[in-house]
């Protein structure tokens, strides 16, 4: 495992953001945090997140900022937006947009079925041991019958489908 | 803020809304199907039953079984 140093170097450059921690070393190293675990990243459930996406301005962008401290009318419809788009990584509709990660995963839970079934048929084969007498098919059979004579659940249950003159069950 | 194709959302009353709803859908849909139990599940199985013993003779049905020798203590 990764010595103490090299964990806290790793910390500070691949920029694991915890929630609530100033960085310090934001101005050095202003890279991109890595998704998902960023400051900036919303879901349906966390919809405003902690951080604004866009941290480091140029002066254009700074500018603008200084506008919206103004009154909100004077901003022209482009300005709002870049002003969101500043804001926030996603729009609702980008957040919340469908993706195909269902069939991978139903695909995987199927995949392990298969793998166990294969497994468990491998044990049946190589590693049982005899069944017990009670469910071999003969006793099986015997029980029946007695189940049968005694008439069990004669209305609408089971010998309410056996025919007792032909002795078959009912068509 | 010019919206080009989306209509206004409903910004009022939802829970209202909400509420007279379900709690209509709710009272037909329990209706339905204590309605849709009793024809389908529970009249048929009175008239199961009740064809059943009509013509039931017990004493038969006691000799049958004991022929069939599952009694220990009438053989």
């Amino acid at each position: 495992m990764l010595s103490r140093a090299a964990w806290s170097v790793v910390l500070r450059r691949g920029g694991l953001g915890t929630r609530g921690k100033h960085s310090l070393e934001d101005s050095a190293l202003s890279e991109r945090k890595m998704p998902p675990y960023t400051n900036y990243h919303a879901q349906r459930s966390y919809p405003m997140p902690d951080e604004p996406f866009c941290t480091e301005l140029n002066a254009e962008q700074r500018a603008l900022k200084e506008k919206e401290k103004g009154s909100w009318t004077q901003l022209s419809h482009a300005e709002k937006v870049a002003l969101y788009r500043l804001q926030f990584h996603e729009t609702f509709a980008e957040m919340n947009r469908r993706s195909n990660e269902w069939k991978t995963v139903m695909g995987c839970v199927f995949f392990f079925f298969g793998f166990t079934g294969l497994l468990i048929w491998w044990q049946r084969v190589y590693m049982f041991p005899e069944k017990p007498i009670t469910l071999t098919d003969e006793w099986r059979a015997k029980q029946l019958q007695r189940i049968l004579d005694m008439k069990a659940n004669p209305v609408q249950g089971l010998a309410s489908r056996w025919d007792y003159e032909k002795k078959q069950w009912k068509k | 803020m010019a919206s080009s194709n989306l209509m206004k959302p409903q910004m009022r009353g939802l829970l209202a809304w909400h509420l007279q709803y379900h709690i209509v859908g709710i009272f037909v849909e329990s209706l339905g199907v204590a309605a849709l139990y009793k024809f389908a599940v529970a009249e048929p199985r009175k008239k199961a039953y009740a064809d059943f013993y009509r013509n039931y003779d017990s004493v038969k049905d006691f000799e049958e079984m004991r022929e069939a020798g599952i009694f220990q203590s009438a053989k």
